[in-house]
């Protein structure tokens, strides 16, 4: 059951690549424009990474939330879904993490790329792309919350970025300053920690309080 | 099995209706009928487990439906007016998905036996949003076929068939209420199935 939305989810964005690709090059395109604007002034370029990796990263996994659960919602599938004598949660679950694996792995695989633009070392780089591997999947895990919320309402895409991009900040205070204690010689690792904990917490809350939200939209 | 008390909806502050009551033994079909806006729907996803009503109680084998949550929902098979389809989907990925949501895998040989059935042979491999009206109807009912539930709830299942199809899904009702099966459902056509008991509840 678990296993057979992750499979329905990957083949419909399969058969939708452009869905995939556009959240990609968004976050392609917003980090490579930095450098393009500020100039190759590496002192600032090193400083300002991070935080604009991860900015762009909320951004990019922000402009897909709304499919989360709108083309289910007005063919029918999501009622259907409803329905199911297995556990909503465990679906919402299954759909967030397919969203992470089209939306936030290929997001994670391109930031080393993007990072070497700011003239980041080695080890940084490491340390960003592991913050958001870890952090990536609770931002498709709060963001599932945010799109039962919104399901069926007019100017729903709006409204979604209001409500969860304020519940994104510790992720991104946290991702970035991974980066940055790197680059300043001092530990990460209680960053990473600090995620991770976020990771657990969301696998825990989150599924059910968008299930909830879910059927409260549908009624 | 199926039961409503006093069930009552409202939509807004219009009280679409109330004091509605009704039971229905094993092999029972109850057809709504009503004119348009009087609330079929409503009632179709009330009995489900969809929306709660706002007033009464629905009992399933006399327990109330919302103590029950998924023992009732394994008992449902629900088709609405959303065809509950994905359009980029194949009609066989289709069919195997929603029952393996509903709790019911089938393997590749049972979807393709129930397509052809349903009159679907060699559409098997297309995606849905290449077939008109009637057929992804049919992809939608090719559903009652597979599954194994008790309780069926169809909101106007004849739309868009011609009369090969309307006549095969009469059969597949008569055949469901042989077996002891319950049907809910709503038409505005007349319908010619032989069963037991035929009740019509009409909605004001």
């Amino acid at each position: 059951m678990f296993m057979w939305i992750i499979k329905r989810d990957l083949l419909l964005a399969m058969r939708r690549q452009s869905d995939v690709l556009t959240t990609l090059f968004f976050f392609i395109i917003v980090v490579s424009l930095f450098p393009l604007s500020v100039g190759p002034e590496m002192n600032m370029l090193r400083t300002m990474a991070p935080g604009v990796v991860w900015v762009a990263a909320l951004l990019a996994s922000m402009l897909s939330l709304g499919r989360m659960f709108s083309n289910d919602y007005v063919d029918g599938t999501l009622e259907q879904m409803l329905l199911s004598p297995q556990s909503l949660s465990l679906l919402v679950l299954g759909k967030a993490f397919a969203h992470w694996l089209v939306t936030g792995v290929p997001l994670v695989l391109m930031a080393p790329v993007l990072g070497i633009q700011y003239d980041l070392p080695t080890d940084a780089l490491l340390v960003l792309t592991a913050a958001l591997l870890l952090g990536t999947p609770v931002l498709s895990l709060i963001g599932a919350i945010g799109a039962a919320l919104t399901l069926g309402l007019r100017g729903g895409g709006v409204l979604v970025s209001l409500l969860v991009l304020p519940l994104y900040i510790p992720v991104l205070i946290f991702g970035a300053g991974a980066v940055e204690a790197n680059m300043a010689g001092v530990a990460f690792d209680a960053h990473l920690s600090l995620i991770g904990a976020f990771l657990l917490v969301s696998i825990v809350f989150a599924p059910w309080a968008a299930a909830s939200s879910l059927r409260v939209s549908l009624e | 099995m199926l039961q409503g008390i006093n069930l009552a909806c409202v939509r807004g502050d219009r009280e679409l209706f109330k004091d509605i009551n009704f039971s229905l033994e094993a092999g029972c079909l109850l057809q709504v009928r009503g004119p348009n806006g009087s609330g079929k729907t409503s009632l179709l996803r009330m009995l489900c487990g969809l929306s709660n009503p706002a007033a009464g109680e629905i009992l399933w084998r006399g327990t109330s439906i919302r103590s029950l949550n998924g023992d009732y929902f394994s008992a449902v098979t629900y088709i609405g007016h959303l065809s509950g389809t994905k359009d980029d989907l194949t009609v066989i990925e289709n069919l195997r998905i929603s029952s393996a949501l509903a709790g019911s895998e089938i393997s590749i040989s049972q979807a393709s036996d129930a397509l052809k059935h349903m009159g679907l042979r060699g559409r098997e491999a297309l995606p849905v949003k290449v077939l008109s009206q009637g057929q992804r109807r049919r992809v939608a009912l090719a559903r009652l076929l597979v599954c194994t539930t008790t309780l069926w709830i169809l909101d106007e299942p004849l739309v868009a068939l011609d009369v090969m199809a309307v006549k095969l899904i009469q059969k597949l009702l008569e055949q469901h209420l042989q077996r002891g099966g319950v049907i809910v459902m709503t038409t505005h056509q007349e319908i010619e199935v032989t069963a037991t008991s035929i009740m019509q509840l009409h909605l004001a």
